[in-house]
């Protein structure tokens, strides 16, 4: 038998962090160049995204394919923060001057020079937005494909919103060219390096923290939710709040990561958080196998990673490469990434096969 | 269960203080830059230059045709010994028409492959995005596409028009023509609502009365309402700064309202040839383009270029101003890095001012001051075998002045 299985799985969990956090912070900064290490710190605020959707969608059930909206909130609020500090206090970003004709910031700009403001921003706007969306579309008890269809439509307006404002926020081209990180210059590689760990720590926080919601009374109740509303219901708790809590949760993080994402790629715009995005961040999760803690953030990683090796090494026919990939895990890897290392040793130790957790999500939506 | 609760939190703590004391020899923003400037690999017998394009994505059928051309003029530089006597190796980046790919894309060009300068990138955008890591990195870009203007950043290079050389010019047009009204429609983007802008600056200025500006989403294909809105304003002219398959809807749903060429003409600044073929000439002919280049402009160094270019990827292919501007702004690159004597990014800069080269489009000369380029402005017509000619052009090549500091009443704009 293997070793590992025999400990309980509070010490693996603790060996799981452990390792987690010598591989973000000793192998990979000692292993990769620069370049590639700010790729990574990119691929992780994919992560800490996909960590959300893992919660709402894998535990949850709730197919969240607007997450872009959330991740857009916190990288603008981050990003206005770091254009105004770039402007000097009283000036105005570059790029309004250019487009907007304004003779003062906007109101609306105004509170994001201060950084405490843009920082609670980042992760309670998203919040907020998604409370609100969310106590109207589950008291409803909207579910299902319609939840997913509002999720687009929020996603899609939100984009004809930031472009049609192209005076004051920056329209099709989003906020770039920032130089600062609250004082530090983005430029400087040591810098760079900075932003990644603190990238990499926030990741490993919020992992711990589903760890233990998704252990918690609350996390069975979730599941439940997912599984079967109705029998919730008739026990006595509210759906809707469970999957509330969850949603929100899910949009917090996913604002945290647009909003470490501003400084580990230096631009927030349109592309990055309308329909296509929002759905990309669900196929990562997809891929890596949304019910199981770690499966969305190896499913985000290696599907950032794949699109970046595979369009290096094959400029003109990566994306059919990348589409075969996607049909090949759905097809033959219904649980993801996560629920290889079961598959395999099951073979090996031919044993009947258990269910897996992600064959048994489908099977449920199959019956209902 | 507390006891590793504690330990946790440890073990964050530790992770912070690493990350911190790492941090800590960081510059500030503000202090001397003594980092940034990757120098290109320029040792061995071979020099990479980087192609940056969307090779997948809305912008692929574009950019694929100007990235041909950049590689038509790479392997024709090649053949003919190269550049200070080493030959020219393109390495290939897609740009997947998402502008953040773009940025990340240039940073590997520069930093992996150090390649001696990218050339590429056709939206506003991608543009915008990349420009940042070329300032950071100190490396060159070209940019060969026409744009909307006031930007003059100290590492591209910009082949294409800006807007005094096309967009000016083709109200000049209009005006000389006797229309008094025009009407404005454009995609949703920054190029549109800025050329508008200015557009509305010149109007203003010249005594043109703006009858109405309407914007659709990049993609739509929806155009029902405005092209009535347009026809009920009786303009007396469209200035359509429409991009891509929106094109198509609009010239469909134009024509349907019983609106003509001749009734109320359409001058565009985002259609060229190859757009031309896949919009359908029945919809196009008569109608007005803006542009610094068109297939059937003469010259013996066109006619070496359009052969050449039909030979290596195909007789129906056509030649576009896009197309043209890269193809023009390798030679231009290699000329100035003769000029140089160097491959060094300051030393080409430097001897920038002043380098010409006998284009298709004619002689254009870099003005060094703004990194643009002298260029000739022409407005062309299309026919019915889908080739745009020439109907009136500036006579000579006109000065680059991408923050229009040379018209009245463009002055608020920058």
């Amino acid at each position: 038998m293997n070793p590992l299985t025999n400990l309980s799985p509070r010490v693996r969990a603790w060996l799981g962090f452990g390792l987690g956090a010598v591989v973000l912070f000793a192998a990979a900064p000692a292993l990769l160049t620069d370049f590639r290490l700010s790729l990574l710190a990119k691929y992780l605020c994919f992560a800490i995204v996909a960590v959300g959707i893992g919660l709402a969608w894998g535990r949850g059930g709730l197919l969240t394919l607007g997450q872009g909206v959330f991740f857009g909130l916190g990288g603008y609020a981050m990003a206005m923060h770091l254009k105004l500090a770039d402007a000097g206090e009283g000036n105005m970003p570059d790029f309004m001057e250019l487009y907007g004709q304004l003779d003062e910031l906007p109101a609306w700009w105004a509170p994001f020079a201060n950084p405490v403001f843009a920082l609670a921003a980042t992760v309670l706007l998203p919040m907020l937005v998604a409370f609100g969306l969310g106590s109207l579309v589950f008291r409803r008890r909207v579910r299902g494909a319609y939840f997913a269809i509002l999720s687009q439509a929020l996603a899609a307006a939100m984009v004809i919103l930031l472009i049609g404002q192209q005076g004051t926020t920056g329209g099709t081209n989003g906020l770039t060219d920032i130089e600062g990180f609250f004082g530090y210059d983005l430029d400087d590689p040591v810098n760079q390096r900075m932003v990644y760990f603190i990238i990499a720590g926030v990741l490993l926080a919020l992992l711990a923290l589903t760890r233990q919601l998704m252990h918690s009374r609350y996390g069975e109740l979730l599941v439940a939710v997912r599984d079967s509303e109705e029998r919730v219901r008739f026990l006595g708790y509210n759906p809707a709040n469970v999957k509330l809590v969850a949603y929100v949760v899910a949009a917090g993080m996913a604002g945290l990561a647009g909003a470490l994402f501003v400084p580990a790629v230096g631009i927030i715009s349109p592309a990055l958080i309308g329909i296509v995005p929002s759905i990309e961040f669900v196929i990562g999760v997809a891929v890596g196998g949304r019910a199981a803690l770690l499966g969305p953030v190896l499913g985000a990683v290696a599907v950032a990673w794949a699109k970046t090796a595979l369009s290096e090494r094959f400029p003109g026919t990566w994306t059919y490469l990348q589409g075969a990939m996607f049909v090949l895990v759905v097809a033959f890897l219904p649980g993801g990434l996560a629920s290889l290392w079961g598959l395999l040793k099951r073979r090996r130790e031919a044993t009947p096969p258990a269910p897996e957790v992600g064959e048994r999500v489908l099977v449920k939506e199959v019956a209902a | 269960m507390l006891r590793f609760h504690r330990r946790r939190l440890a073990a964050c703590s530790v992770a912070l203080a690493a990350a911190l004391a790492i941090s800590a020899c960081g510059s500030k923003t503000g202090e001397s830059d003594s980092t940034g400037g990757v120098t290109a690999d320029t040792s061995g017998d071979t020099v990479k230059v980087g192609l940056l394009n969307s090779l997948s994505g809305t912008m692929a059928i574009s950019e694929v045709t100007v990235r041909d051309a950049i590689m038509l003029a790479v392997e024709e530089i090649n053949a003919a010994g190269g550049v200070l006597g080493k030959k020219l190796a393109p390495v290939g980046e897609d740009g997947a028409s998402d502008w953040p790919t773009f940025a990340e894309k240039a940073e590997k060009l520069i930093k992996v492959d150090r390649v001696a300068a990218v050339f590429g990138c056709w939206t506003s955008a991608s543009r915008k995005a990349v420009k940042p890591v070329f300032e950071e990195n100190k490396a060159l870009l070209f940019y060969p596409v026409q744009y909307e203007g006031l930007e003059q950043s100290p590492y591209i290079f910009y082949t294409g028009a800006t807007t005094n050389q096309q967009i000016v010019p083709g109200l000049d047009y209009l005006k000389a023509q006797g229309k008094k009204s025009v009407y404005l429609v454009g995609s949703d983007y920054v190029f549109p609502r800025t050329a508008n802008k200015i557009i509305k600056a010149y109007a203003e200025a010249n005594g043109l009365k703006v009858l109405g500006e309407d914007y659709a989403p990049l993609g739509s294909t929806e155009f029902g309402t405005i092209v009535n809105k347009v026809k009920a304003s009786k303009a007396e002219a469209v200035f359509n700064t429409l991009n891509g398959d929106s094109n198509v809807a609009f010239f469909k749903e134009y024509k349907s309202a019983g609106l003509t060429a001749a009734s109320m003409p359409v001058v565009s600044v985002s259609i060229a040839e190859e757009e031309v073929k896949s919009i359908g000439t029945q919809y196009l002919a008569g109608q007005l383009t803006a542009w610094n280049y068109y297939q059937t402009t003469t010259g013996a160094a066109n006619d070496k270029f359009v052969k050449a270019y039909k030979a290596k990827f195909g007789a129906d292919k056509p030649t576009s101003d896009p197309m043209e501007a890269a193809y023009v702004s390798v030679y231009l690159w290699k000329a100035m890095v003769e000029k140089a004597g160097s491959f060094d990014v300051e030393k080409v800069k430097g001897a920038s001012n002043g380098v010409t080269f006998e284009a298709p489009e004619g002689l254009v000369t870099i003005d060094g001051a703004t990194q643009h380029i002298h260029k000739t402005a022409r407005i062309g017509k299309i026919g019915d075998d889908g080739l745009i000619t020439e109907v009136w052009n500036s006579g000579g090549p006109v000065k680059p002045d991408p923050y229009l500091k040379g018209y009245p009443g463009a002055s608020g704009l920058s």
